[in-house]
């Protein structure tokens, strides 16, 4: 990585020619990035901008702060802001413990060869499967009628709807959603855990290091980074998740995205800018973990090498 | 050393009866709908419903149409990174992760709003602009994906050579991008291009706001009136999604492994 960008890098510089005629050379040096940039301006950073400057203006353009500050005062929207933090953050730190705990089972376990490339597979799979099919998945499983729901109910006798159990509840979705943080997981952080050289655990032996020693000296602070900057990814994976929420509820859970898609389709809030708002605080909240994301990422890859 | 498997083991065992549990329930539920007997009633009646034809069609040609979009703004710019602007990397690098933590329907919401009717560019005005719209949409939510398959490609070959070489033969940039490079990276452009046709094949959100009759909308339309038909399309949608990986895989072996130069 770093030889090849350094000879890119030296090659690039070598036929610059003198000052003046780098003004005329620029537009031929951008030209084979052109159509990306345009497109990415045009479809992702120009929309994402136009809807935070929205969320600034009243409705006939004047600059406010009142759609900002509904947020927090209008008690249904603060309340889906934090049913939807809650949900994503739980669902985030468990799918990444429960990743890491299937990635080091399957990669350092000791166990048979065909775990570690059967799981691997299947999360690949299962990181993508998500959305309406997901919560069918789980309807037919542990709906009022889902095959496990009734067998629990007529083999064990336990009736897990008199029990509270729903899938609209906080645990109900943090438990889906496992179903693709999980795998998403483990398909980042394999990589991270076989980054770990052979090298550094017979070192550490040789150094007279136990073997908590060397896990809380060497594999935490060489996993840390790329983990926690998975963490925060899954966090805004199931931050912007809609559809397999919506498939269990249609528009009555109260989530984030959920009450934006209303907004959008109806106006449900009776004012268009609070729209603009709504999105601006989600981009705020994924934005956040996003520039944390990023920090992690270099940090870890730095790490890697 | 023992106890560390032992718990590898239950780990492994745990893992695999959350994630094989509701894809069995839900064969099995698929199966029911005929009263008393196993049958695949529910994926006929899914599988011959209009709906469901004139719908995944949809879905596949926008897919496809995505991945050929994608393709031809990630592979040229991915290229002249490597080959002219490595400076410009981490920008885009951090542009192409931006649809992973900007929610789809932030995204699609700004388009509802910008390329509307009455907008100097109306895209939601005609049929066809908005259809054109999910498109460039889907391929924005594709550029992760496509950008780091395409460029993980790149890495594998010597960009450099290859293009002096195409050039001393005399081709031009078209031709080098369109006959030297691509074919080289096919593979992995290959791999972004399931990838991506695993995401959009099934997409709710952007969809059903830009109001297109896709799969997508269609499955959320059975989920909330049928019992039985959602658990064959949720099997169906894994068989897809497993599909599209199953591809990645086996053209990853034809991949070359590693670089033709240290790096």
């Amino acid at each position: 990585m770093t030889d090849l960008t350094l000879s890119n890098q030296s090659l690039a510089a070598k036929p610059a020619p003198p000052n003046e005629a780098t003004a005329f050379r620029l537009p031929t040096q951008w030209i084979g990035v052109a159509p990306f940039f345009i497109f990415v301006l045009m479809f992702l950073i120009l929309p994402t901008i136009y809807l935070v400057v929205g969320a600034f203006q009243t409705g006939d353009g004047r600059f406010t702060l009142d759609n900002i500050l509904q947020l927090v005062s209008d008690p249904s929207i603060s309340a889906s802001y934090w049913v939807s933090i809650k949900i994503s953050f739980w669902s985030a730190i468990i799918g990444a413990f429960a990743g890491l705990a299937i990635a080091i089972a399957i990669v350092r376990g000791g166990l048979p060869s065909w775990t570690r490339s059967a799981t691997l597979t299947f999360s690949g799979v299962a990181s993508n499967f998500a959305g309406l099919p997901l919560a069918f998945a789980f309807l037919a499983t542990l709906g009022r009628v889902g095959i496990v729901t009734t067998l629990l109910r007529d083999v064990l006798n336990i009736n897990i709807y008199a029990m509270g159990f729903n899938f609209l509840t906080t645990s109900g979705l943090i438990a889906v959603y496992l179903f693709f943080q999980i795998p998403l997981m483990v398909v980042i952080i394999v990589p991270a855990i076989d980054g770990l050289k052979k090298e550094w655990g017979e070192a550490a032996a040789t150094l007279g290091a136990t073997q908590s020693q060397y896990w809380r000296m060497v594999v935490i602070p060489v996993i840390w980074p790329s983990f926690l900057g998975t963490v925060i990814l899954l966090f805004a994976n199931a931050f912007g998740a809609i559809a397999t929420a919506y498939a269990f509820a249609g528009p009555a859970l109260n989530i984030v995205p959920i009450k934006l898609y209303s907004q959008i389709n109806g106006d449900v809030l009776h004012n268009p800018q609070l729209g603009y708002a709504i999105a601006f605080g989600m981009i705020v909240i994924t934005g956040l973990a996003n520039v944390f994301y990023i920090w992690f990422r270099t940090r870890s890859e730095r790490w890697l090498k | 050393m023992k106890s560390g498997k032992f718990w590898a083991w239950v780990i492994f065992i745990v893992g695999a009866a959350y994630f094989f549990i509701p894809l069995m329930a839900t064969v099995e539920f698929s199966l029911r709908m005929r009263r008393g007997v196993h049958s695949f009633d529910a994926y006929q009646i899914v599988l011959g419903d209009a709906r469901f034809q004139s719908t995944f069609l949809y879905s596949v040609i926008a897919a496809i149409f995505t991945i050929i979009l994608g393709i031809l703004i990630v592979v040229p710019a991915a290229y002249w990174i490597r080959l002219r602007l490595p400076q410009l990397r981490p920008i885009v690098e951090f542009i192409t992760l931006l649809p992973l933590v900007i929610p789809a329907i932030v995204i699609v919401f700004g388009y509802i709003r910008m390329y509307g009717s009455n907008s100097p560019l109306p895209f939601l005005g005609s049929n066809m602009g908005a259809n054109a719209l999910l498109v460039i949409g889907y391929a924005t939510l594709s550029l992760p994906y496509m950008y780091r398959a395409v460029d993980t490609g790149l890495r594998t070959i010597d960009v450099r050579t290859l293009t002096e070489a195409a050039q001393i033969l005399g081709a031009g940039w078209s031709t080098i991008v369109g006959r030297v490079i691509l074919p080289n990276v096919l593979i992995a452009v290959l791999s972004g291009a399931f990838l991506t046709f695993a995401i959009v094949i099934g997409e709710f959100t952007m969809a059903s706001l830009l109001n297109r009759p896709a799969f997508g909308p269609y499955l959320q339309n059975i989920g909330a009136n049928r019992a039985y038909e959602p658990a064959a399309l949720a099997i169906i949608a894994f068989a897809i999604t497993w599909g599209c990986m199953s591809l990645i895989q086996i053209l990853s072996r034809f991949a070359p492994k590693s670089a033709n130069r240290p790096n």
